[in-house]
């Protein structure tokens, strides 16, 4: 600490030099740099500028002095300023300076900010082919050959869910899909991820996120179904982790299970009416 | 029994002064009672971590005569810790049906009290008190192990008071 104060006054006593340092290139700041509009010499009468030099100088020799006891751990910088930064450091306080109040002259009049120029409008580049792209043909081709041909109503690859196959299968075909995915050696899901459900108000859609232990691969189905007889074939048979899953779905948004061994409610009171994460449910106690 | 009080001396004089305590029998229960609190462990949600901190070594409740039970049938006090679901309350009510009397309830943090942040949910009791009564509550979220203790401290004074005064401490 002491040490930092002796330099501290060290800086004090070079303040004086740096003052003088400080005027003579704020006067050969204006010969160096014509082009550059700063607000003194613009907005500045010519009487006002020796007088306004000299505070301007001032203030800039205190926030140098100040400037200096926090980088002069740095000890490059404390020994001798580059000039380059101290004139940096001018064209950012002068500004800020008493000039303006002197003159009376706002900022608007001194100098109109640079409008950054209208950006060049960006041609859509098209998206590299996805890594998963085969994949998912490949999951169609299946679908298409062994199931039906209208099976898959859509298939694309959810990019931002790392390149994720997604398949929106028709309902009446999803649990041959669903066995089909299973029980097929190329493809072998055996684990389910995620499985839930989705109210969109215009229908509702069963989600379920599967994964092949044996060849490392995701695959999202996505089934839609009516909203108010919301029915989706049980996949329990095929998944066992599939069921309370399915209950959950049941319990929540009311989504029917044919087939379920046991669907009934998991979250909520047996007694419980409506399903609550249906968009439309209005709940019994607003509020109290 | 005959105390025969005119013959005693002054030295027993001075010693029953010092030793002797007149009181009454109510009194006497509330003091016992109020200093042998037996909580049932009923934590719901994060506010039993609460609790269990408090009830462990460094906050100590064994002090108060505090010692939790893991049984309706042996406890006086039910601290709910925690937020009630409506699937929860019923089991609630049971339990603190299944406690000898005399009993109280202190409900512990927000959910307790009034439904907390889950206010707007549909599957939350809005405060514990719609199912049983309660006797203290402890605001806070969670509310912090000497919050529980001060709460306890209430209930024990509100123990004796009524013992005392015959008066019934209420909400009213």
């Amino acid at each position: 600490m002491s040490g930092q104060e002796k330099e501290f006054e060290k800086k004090s006593t070079e303040g004086k030099e740096l003052e003088q340092e400080e005027k003579k290139q704020t006067e050969s700041r204006s010969e160096r740099f014509p082009n550059v509009p700063s607000s003194s010499e613009q907005s500045t009468a010519e009487e006002h500028k020796p007088e306004t030099r000299l505070s301007i100088a001032n203030q800039e020799s205190s926030s140098n002095s100040t400037d200096q006891q926090q980088t002069s751990i740095n000890p490059k910088k404390e020994t001798t300023p580059p000039s380059g930064e101290l004139k940096q450091e001018n064209k950012e306080v002068l500004p800020k300076g008493p000039q303006a109040a002197i003159t009376g002259k706002g900022k608007p009049s001194a100098t109109p900010r640079p409008r950054p120029a209208a950006k060049p409008v960006k041609e859509e580049k098209p998206l590299p082919p996805s890594p998963e792209q085969p994949t998912l043909d490949r999951y169609v081709q299946l679908i298409r050959e062994q199931v039906h041909e209208e099976a898959v109503e859509q298939g694309f690859v959810n990019r931002v869910n790392n390149h994720l196959p997604t398949l929106i299968i028709q309902s009446k075909w999803w649990l041959a899909v669903a066995e089909l995915f299973k029980k097929h050696p190329d493809l072998a899901f055996d684990y389910v991820q995620n499985y839930s459900g989705v109210d969109y108000e215009t229908h509702m859609e069963v989600v379920i996120h599967l994964y092949s232990f044996t060849h490392e691969k995701r695959v999202c189905f996505r089934i839609k179904t009516d909203r108010e007889e919301a029915r989706v074939p049980s996949v329990v048979h095929l998944w066992h982790a599939a069921n309370w899953n399915e209950r959950e779905i049941y319990d929540l948004l009311g989504i029917h299970f044919e087939n379920h061994p046991d669907l009934k409610r998991i979250l909520l009171p047996d007694h419980w009416v409506g399903h609550p994460l249906r968009k439309d449910y209005v709940p019994l106690d607003k509020e109290v | 029994m005959e105390m025969n009080l005119e013959n005693i001396t002054p030295f027993e004089e001075e010693e029953i002064k010092r030793n002797v305590l007149t009181t009454n029998l109510e009194r006497i229960k509330a003091w016992a009672r109020s200093n042998s609190i037996w909580p049932l462990t009923f934590g719901l949600a994060c506010c039993a971590i609460e609790m269990m901190g408090t009830g462990a070594s460094h906050y100590d409740l064994d002090r108060f005569g505090v010692m939790f039970r893991a049984s309706p049938r042996q406890s006086d006090l039910m601290i709910v810790a925690g937020t009630v679901t409506k699937k929860m309350a019923p089991l609630l009510r049971r339990l603190y049906d299944q406690m000898p009397e005399p009993k109280w309830v202190i409900a512990m943090g927000s959910c307790a009290t009034a439904g907390g942040p889950y206010v707007k949910s549909y599957a939350v009791v809005k405060g514990v008190d719609q199912v049983v009564p309660v006797d203290v509550y402890i605001p806070g979220c969670p509310p912090n192990p000497a919050a529980l203790i001060y709460g306890i401290h209430k209930l024990q004074e509100k123990i004796r008071y009524e013992a005392r005064t015959g008066k019934k401490v209420t909400s009213e």
